[in-house]
């Protein structure tokens, strides 16, 4: 088996969970920038979260043989204060150069506010601006349909915005219509608690097909699974679907949308300084990497 | 309900034999949570807006045919039941996490 989680924030995870989509077969993992679970006190310490994203993280997944990607912005739930919103903005073009960076991501709506809905748009337009991919976070639980309504809406006002370069992630049974009515991508989010189990990810395929939808863990630091993608296999597997679809829903669809950057690729070559001894956490001479942040 | 573009491949008979027991344990863990709840306070459901809208979620996995205007499936259903139906923004934050359900009846948490 072989998969590409879409959707991982390898930031909050340790390196036996690396070894653990490793050994499932992940090839590649792509990470937006989201919430610490606590709010950032300044644009430096975004600055810092990105040299992060761009640097250090991708040498430690190819440590273990995986590709690392990310996406950058300022995310949803810290959309409230602009003032910061629009330092953070102003400092992300320079990291969109990085070779491993596919777009903006993941902006969007937490509660629904005025202020979020701004900061939205000027990701948007960052977005529109840089020729970049869009990686879209809809809103929790009660909020999820209103969030994902004026998503679609907002993005319906820009003459230059083409769905098949956005995903609208976090889709569940009552706003997954309107995404791909819409012509956006779409993900499923496979959690232990909220967002979607794999059963009820299997049905929305069984149901609306696989175009345009991936699936992805969204692993954090909250109650999640960094094989969630594989357990969704191995659910496929039970409910008696055959490889070839499963390997269409984890790998082929992932790489249909990724690759409309040309950075992307999951190529086995390591990239220049993404060697797997740049960055050992057992070798206190080698654990700090060019971004100077100390391994372990 | 519509059949979906990508056939079942097991049989209704097969579904049963496969995840029965596993939903048949989901049923009774949901019934020993109202249980529980009733133990401890049983006007929950006239004063916690989450309990009010998880007993009519229950209503909604009734078995009968959707009405006009109505979603298909019980599971769509039960997401609108539990959603924010407004559509106008918020003027600020006002908190900072999600949970789990909208107080369509003005009732706050117990």
């Amino acid at each position: 088996m072989r998969y590409i989680d879409l959707h991982a924030h390898m930031v909050s995870r340790s390196t036996d969970d690396y070894v653990k989509m490793a050994l499932t077969g992940c090839v590649a993992v792509t990470e937006p920038a989201f919430w610490a679970g606590w709010d950032r006190s300044s644009a430096d310490g975004f600055e810092d979260y990105f040299r992060q994203l761009t640097d250090f993280e991708p040498k430690r997944a190819a440590i273990y043989g995986i590709r690392h990607f990310a996406w950058l912005c300022l995310n949803p739930k810290e959309g409230e204060d602009r003032q910061l919103a629009r330092e953070v903005l102003r400092r992300i073009p320079r990291y969109l150069e990085s070779p491993t960076v596919l777009g903006i991501g993941e902006i969007g709506l937490n509660r629904v506010t005025r202020n979020e809905i701004a900061t939205f748009r000027d990701h948007v337009d960052l977005a529109i601006e840089h020729d970049q991919l869009i990686h879209i976070h809809t809103p929790h639980l009660e909020d999820k349909y209103k969030g994902t309504r004026t998503i679609v809406d907002l993005l319906s006002e820009y003459d230059r915005i083409d769905p098949s370069r956005v995903m609208i992630d976090h889709a569940e049974e009552h706003t997954l219509p309107m995404i791909l009515e819409n012509g956006f991508w779409t993900g499923l989010t496979l959690y232990p608690q909220t967002k979607v189990s794999p059963e009820r990810a299997i049905d929305m395929f069984e149901r609306y097909g696989t175009d345009r939808i991936c699936v992805a863990s969204a692993c954090d630091w909250g109650p999640s699974l960094p094989d969630a993608v594989p357990h969704f296999a191995l659910a496929m597997r039970r409910r008696g679907h055959a490889a070839d679809l499963i390997d269409r829903i984890i790998y082929q669809n992932p790489i249909a949308f990724l690759g409309q950057s040309p950075k992307f690729d999951v190529g086995t070559t390591p990239r220049p300084g993404e060697s797997a001894a740049t960055v050992s956490p057992r070798n206190p001479t080698d654990a700090k990497s060019s971004a100077g942040v100390a391994a372990a | 309900m519509p059949s979906g573009v990508i056939p079942s491949p097991k049989t209704g008979r097969e579904l049963v034999d496969e995840y029965f027991i596993e939903n048949r344990t989901r049923l009774l863990e949901i019934a020993a949570y109202l249980d529980r709840l009733d133990r401890s306070d049983p006007s929950l459901v006239d004063r916690d807006f989450r309990v009010r809208a998880f007993r009519e979620a229950l209503r909604l996995l009734e078995d009968r045919p959707a009405a006009a205007g109505e979603p298909q499936t019980r599971v769509e259903r039960i997401q609108h039941l539990l959603s924010d139906p407004t559509t106008e923004p918020l003027e600020k934050l006002d908190v900072k996490s999600a949970r789990g359900a909208y107080d369509r009846w003005q009732m706050g948490v117990a």
